[in-house]
């Protein structure tokens, strides 16, 4: 039973609607979306934030934050962005993008906004399908793993190789923050926190683009159990997209989180 | 008593990744359905185990848990 000694130490963030969501049970997306909202009120920064959507199962993440929302067309998320951002210099802009958005029919924008250091934050989650459309091939399929349009394993003399997104960025010259982080277990949903912080901080201080790609599950499409999909991205996922930090420019090492 | 939780019965969709990660076993999925059609994570504490960790609110994907633990002393103190 509940007595007056007790203090809560942890509650639902405000910077999150009160709505139910739509992800399937289990689906890591509302762990990453309650870390950005975690963040954005540690920051005190909801009253400036403006997000922007991406399509795909994160469509409705402007129903989800309690902050100002625009939604992109399909894979036009850091282009909307950037307009917003040099628009409104001094708000805070952040795109939520899946890897059907980002990394297939958006890898244009993201990567031409990252090589103009374009001074906004991403957050990336990666799940390796295309979630809301049923679990199709994504450009980050596993080698071998069935989808919905690879029902045999992706065959990568065919099909070809997943795009590691986080490595590929780190080379482009605009780019100051490039991290990948996973959240099979409270530790690594933690640092993935910790990355999503210094992303929004790399911003504040105007240091340029910032991305968090995040491994995250889809146990629908993957055909799992939530417990059995959070084993499949330690087990199969971390050994293909390594988890770490791909670029830090001089000035973000300097940064106290 | 050092910790407990609270579930929003209402918000959980009974993934039961609470249950995975819970050290002390506490959180079990519950034999009923909710009126959103899933099995709810069912806390149930009667030797006061729980040390208000976070481990569970820290993977909830729905936010549907609330932790709160016992005051220190010292801090009773101070106030």
């Amino acid at each position: 039973m509940l007595t007056d000694s007790l203090q809560i130490v942890y509650e639902r963030p405000h910077t999150l609607t009160p709505v139910i969501t739509h992800y399937c049970p289990g689906c890591t997306h509302g762990i990453v979306q309650r870390l950005v909202a975690e963040v954005l009120q540690e920051m005190d920064l909801r009253e400036n934030t403006i997000g922007v959507a991406s399509v795909g199962c994160s469509v409705f993440a402007y129903n989800y934050f309690d902050c100002d929302f625009a939604e992109a067309a399909h894979g036009r998320a850091p282009a909307m962005a950037t307009g917003i951002k040099r628009v409104h210099p001094k708000r805070t802009v952040f795109t939520y993008q899946g890897d059907g958005d980002l990394a297939s029919i958006g890898l244009a924008e993201i990567v031409h906004a990252a090589t103009r250091g374009e001074n906004f934050t991403v957050i990336f989650v990666n799940n390796g399908v295309y979630g809301m459309t049923g679990g199709q091939m994504a450009p980050t399929t596993l080698p071998g793993m069935k989808t919905t349009s690879s029902p045999a394993g992706r065959d990568v003399e065919t099909m070809g190789y997943p795009l590691r997104m986080a490595e590929l960025l780190a080379t482009v010259g605009g780019a100051s923050y490039i991290v990948r982080r996973s959240v099979h277990d409270p530790g690594h949903i933690n640092q993935t926190k910790k990355a999503i912080k210094t992303a929004f901080q790399v911003q504040q201080q105007e240091m340029g683009f910032a991305l968090v790609e995040v491994l995250s599950s889809c146990p629908i499409n993957w055909g799992m159990t939530p417990v059995e999909a959070l084993a499949y991205i330690k087990d199969k996922m971390i050994p293909y997209f390594p988890l770490g930090d791909f670029k830090i420019a001089e000035n973000v090492k300097a940064l106290k989180v | 008593m050092r910790g407990a939780i609270r579930i929003d019965e209402n918000r959980c969709k009974g993934c039961e990744l609470c249950t995975m990660v819970c050290p002390k076993h506490l959180i079990t999925t519950a034999d009923y359905f909710t009126p959103r059609g899933y099995r709810p994570a069912l806390y149930t504490d009667p030797h006061s185990l729980c040390t208000g960790c976070l481990l569970c609110a820290t993977i909830c994907p729905d936010a549907a848990i609330t932790v709160y633990r016992e005051a220190r002393l010292k801090h009773a103190v101070a106030a």
